[in-house]
């Protein structure tokens, strides 16, 4: 391979002014972890509503859960974003707009909700799954007990089904982290709209791409391994996987 | 709403379809085979390829499923040219084109998925089917080929579809390239004419649509095909 290597360029000076190229791109990782963790927040919140929503005895909540998986589902989210951040401005009243596209971290905000909304319904469906797992009886005898449905879900089915899904949640919150990436195509600066930077700026392409590379393995490895901690902590005793 | 532009969606339908959402379906056609294929390989060498390349094929499938598609198509894109130079002994970096050089990417980060999903399907035989292929003299490839993969590709079919329909909504991504797929050439005409609205809401129902029949179909076929234990 006819390539330079110059693993030094991490302690040159960016051309951005502030710092070194590690600073830019901890800079961005920075970025990529905030975004991850409110867009985990928007969807397992969003996704939990609509996951019980599917499950509840009421055929208008199960539409309105249903609409909402497949419609979030189905579209890329690099096309959501842009309906996001450049459809919305437009069509609702134009002083909302005109307020949304004077917001200075526009991207931040809109990567942030939109990358939520596309996983919580993939959060949605694995809830649905966790509470379609459950045994039959335990809705039932909710039921005999005398409990609400929204107390049979707050103290019987819910407690169960998170414990359930939290294996799939982790590959969904490594999804989630993943899919932050997408949010450069609206002008977020994240970890790999850094490395695409730094390669341009200082043409050291495989040393930025490496570094990025480094930084996504170790913050999944940390992801996965706070997922394991909480599964032990919560496992349900008596239970295959226990 | 009222200013709604039908015209610029049917002035570039043809621009649209034509030249974007062929490249789109060819390439996730094509990287979908490929990915099946390749996938299927990994994940026998996961099985059965000991400790070294078993572990190489399980090293390649967590790197690959660790890293966002968009870092991914930027490592390829940029990787591609030198290792078509290290490989045909040329003087220079190789140019490779826009279409070969996502159908590689492509292919080569789906594998990954598939692999998993064909490995999963493997892990669903009894046990005792291998012990019975061997018990008829069957060699290794014998029982694989002709006991076993037979009827993992038709358990995993549906889960296999599916991800073909995510790899049709990641191919999107090639946006990063600037490359002209439905979604380049969506953005392209969108730019062109100042017609942002129309053209991204065309493209999301558009590839609602798509989408949303396919995994429609998927679940019909999935209660058709289902083998019964």
């Amino acid at each position: 391979m006819s390539y330079n290597w110059n693993w030094r360029i991490f302690w040159s000076p960016s051309p951005e002014g502030a710092g070194t190229y590690w600073d830019m791109l901890l800079q961005g990782l920075l970025t990529t972890l905030e975004v991850s963790v409110i867009a985990w927040c928007v969807a397992l919140v969003l996704g939990c509503l609509m996951g019980v929503l599917r499950t509840v005895p009421n055929r208008a909540a199960q539409a309105v859960g249903t609409a909402w998986v497949e419609l979030f589902r189905n579209i890329p989210l690099l096309v959501q974003l842009f309906l996001w951040y450049f459809v919305l401005p437009e069509v609702v009243p134009a002083g909302f707009g005109d307020w949304m596209k004077g917001l200075r971290d526009a991207p931040f905000i809109i990567a942030s909700v939109g990358i939520g909304f596309f996983m919580s319904a993939r959060v949605a469906e694995q809830l649905r799954a966790g509470l379609g797992a459950l045994p039959r009886g335990q809705r039932l005898a909710g039921t005999a007990l005398g409990l609400t449905v929204p107390q049979t879900y707050r103290y019987v089915l819910l407690p169960m089904a998170f414990r359930i899904i939290l294996p799939p949640l982790t590959s969904e919150l490594i999804n989630t982290i993943k899919n932050t990436s997408v949010a450069l195509t609206i002008g977020l600066a994240e970890l790999t709209a850094r490395a695409r930077a730094m390669q341009e700026f200082s043409f050291q392409v495989f040393e930025a791409f490496t570094a990025a590379t480094v930084a996504y393995l170790v913050v999944n490895l940390v992801a996965t391994l706070l997922m394991r901690w909480l599964e032990r902590r919560v496992r349900v005793p008596g239970y295959v996987g226990a | 709403m009222g200013g709604f532009d039908w015209d610029v969606i049917r002035r570039s339908l043809s621009y649209l379809f034509l030249d974007g959402m062929r490249f789109t379906l060819t390439l996730t056609f094509l990287a979908a085979a490929g990915g099946v294929v390749l996938g299927t390989g990994l994940a026998l060498l996961r099985l059965a390829g000991g400790r070294v390349l078993g572990g190489i094929a399980t090293g390649y499938v967590n790197l690959m499923r660790s890293l966002p598609l968009v870092l991914v198509i930027f490592w390829f894109y940029f990787l591609v040219p030198y290792v078509g130079q290290w490989a045909t002994g040329a003087s220079r970096p190789v140019q490779v084109g826009a279409f070969a050089s996502s159908l590689l990417t492509f292919t080569l980060f789906e594998a990954a998925y598939f692999s998993e999903i064909i490995r999963a399907g493997i892990g669903s035989i009894p046990r005792g089917q291998m012990a019975a292929g061997y018990a008829l003299g069957l060699t290794y490839r014998q029982v694989m080929g002709s006991v076993i993969l037979p009827q993992v590709f038709r358990t995993m079919l549906p889960v296999l579809l599916t991800q073909t329909i995510i790899l049709f909504q990641d191919t999107s991504l090639v946006y990063v390239l600037s490359i002209t797929d439905f979604m380049g050439a969506a953005s392209k005409v969108a730019q062109r004419d100042g017609r942002l609205v129309e053209m991204y809401v065309f493209a999301a129902a558009v590839y609602f649509a798509v989408c949303f029949g396919a995994s429609q179909a998927v679940k019909r076929l999935q209660g058709r095909i289902a083998i019964i234990r």
